[in-house]
C-alpha cells in the first residue's frame, strides 16, 4: 500500500468539490445532471434545441484543461498516459459505448447520482468500480501489462 | 445566452477540479483501482468532496422547487429552480435493467485498461497527447457504435423531468 497521509487527500478533496460546485451550478441554472458522456454523447447526436448548453459546458472543460496545462502542468503525466495506442482505441471503445449503454459514467453515476441517493446509480458505480478494479487486477498482476 | 454562460463556467469548475484532484493522471487513477496491489486510496476522497458538496446542493435544490408554489397541472409554477430553464431534466427511474449493468460493466473495463474517464480524457485534450486524442475518438465510436446497435431496440431514453 502507498503511503497514505492526510497532506496527500487535500489534493483529491479540494478537486472533489469544485467538481461537486461545478456540478451543483449546472443544477441550478440549468437543471440538468453533469454527466460528461450523457452531455458529450447528446453534443454527437444532436436533439434540436439542446446543444447549445451542451458545447458550452464541453468547451468549459476544454478551456479548463488549457488553464490547467498553463497553471498546474503537474494535473497531467509527463510522457503522455494512458498506454500503448492499441490500449488507448480499445479502452475508449469500452469507455464510450458502456457509458451509452450504462446511462452515466463516473460523473453521472458516481458524482450526481449517488448524491441523489439513486439506486441505479449506486448498482452502476459497484459495477464499474469492481469491473475497473478487476481489470486492473487482471492487467497488472497476472498479465503484467506493459506500465 | 446566459444558459451557455452558466454551463461554460460549470464546466470550467469541473474541470479545474479533475486536474487538481488527480483524475487527468491515469497512473494515479490505476493505483486507486489497484485494491490487491500498491493501492493508493486518496482518490476516494474525490468522490467525498464532490458528492458531499452535490447532495447538499441537490437537497437544497429540491426545496426550492416544491417551496416555489403550486405544481398543478394548468397553473404556472414558480420559477424558482432552475434559474434559466424551464426545468430540471433529472433521471428518476429506480429499476435495475441488463442495459445498466453490462454498460457500466464494460466501461469499467475500460476505465481499468486505460485510466481514463470521459471527463479527464476531455480535459486532458489540452495537452495535445495523441494517447489521449486517440481515446477520445474512439470513446465517440464507441458511442456511435452503441447507439446504432440499439437503433433498432426501443425509443429509449433515461432522461425524465424531476418528480
Amino acid at each position: 500500500m502507498n503511503e497514505f497521509t492526510a497532506i496527500g487527500a487535500i489534493g483529491p478533496l479540494l478537486g472533489g468539490v469544485l467538481i461537486g460546485l461545478g456540478a451543483s451550478l449546472l443544477l441550478l441554472f440549468n437543471g440538468r445532471v453533469a454527466g460528461i458522456s450523457g452531455v458529450f454523447g447528446g453534443l454527437l447526436f444532436r436533439k434540436p434545441g439542446d446543444t447549445a448548453w451542451r458545447a458550452a459546458f464541453v468547451g468549459g472543460l476544454l478551456l479548463g484543461g488549457l488553464a490547467l496545462v498553463a497553471a498546474h502542468p503537474r494535473a497531467f503525466p509527463p510522457a503522455g498516459g494512458g498506454g500503448s495506442l492499441g490500449l488507448v482505441i480499445v479502452a475508449g471503445l469500452l469507455v464510450g459505448c458502456g457509458a451509452r449503454l450504462g446511462s452515466g459514467c463516473t460523473s453521472g453515476h458516481g458524482v450526481c447520482g449517488l448524491s441523489r441517493l439513486s439506486v441505479r446509480s449506486l448498482v452502476a458505480t459497484v459495477t464499474f468500480m469492481a469491473t475497473a478494479a478487476i481489470t486492473v487486477y487482471l492487467s497488472r498482476h497476472l498479465l503484467g501489462a506493459a506500465r | 445566452m446566459r444558459q451557455g454562460a452558466a454551463a461554460f463556467l460549470a464546466g470550467l469548475l469541473f474541470a479545474v477540479g479533475l486536474g487538481v484532484s488527480g483524475m487527468t493522471q491515469p497512473s494515479r487513477v490505476i493505483a486507486f483501482l489497484d485494491v490487491a496491489g500498491d493501492w493508493d486510496p486518496s482518490l476516494a476522497f474525490v468522490m467525498a468532496g464532490a458528492v458531499s458538496v452535490h447532495f447538499l446542493a441537490y437537497r437544497v435544490l429540491r426545496r426550492r422547487r416544491r417551496g416555489g408554489g403550486s405544481d398543478a397541472p394548468g397553473l404556472a409554477r414558480a420559477p424558482r429552480f432552475p434559474l434559466l430553464a424551464d426545468r430540471a431534466v433529472v433521471p428518476t427511474r429506480a429499476d435495475i435493467d441488463a442495459r445498466l449493468v453490462a454498460g457500466a460493466g464494460l466501461f469499467g473495463v475500460g476505465w481499468g485498461l486505460a485510466g481514463y474517464c470521459p471527463g479527464p480524457a476531455l480535459v486532458s485534450l489540452a495537452t495535445g497527447s495523441s494517447a489521449v486524442l486517440a481515446f477520445v475518438a474512439a470513446m465517440a465510436a464507441g458511442m456511435a457504435i452503441e447507439r446504432f446497435a440499439t437503433a433498432r431496440g426501443r425509443g429509449e431514453t433515461s432522461e425524465q423531468t424531476m418528480e
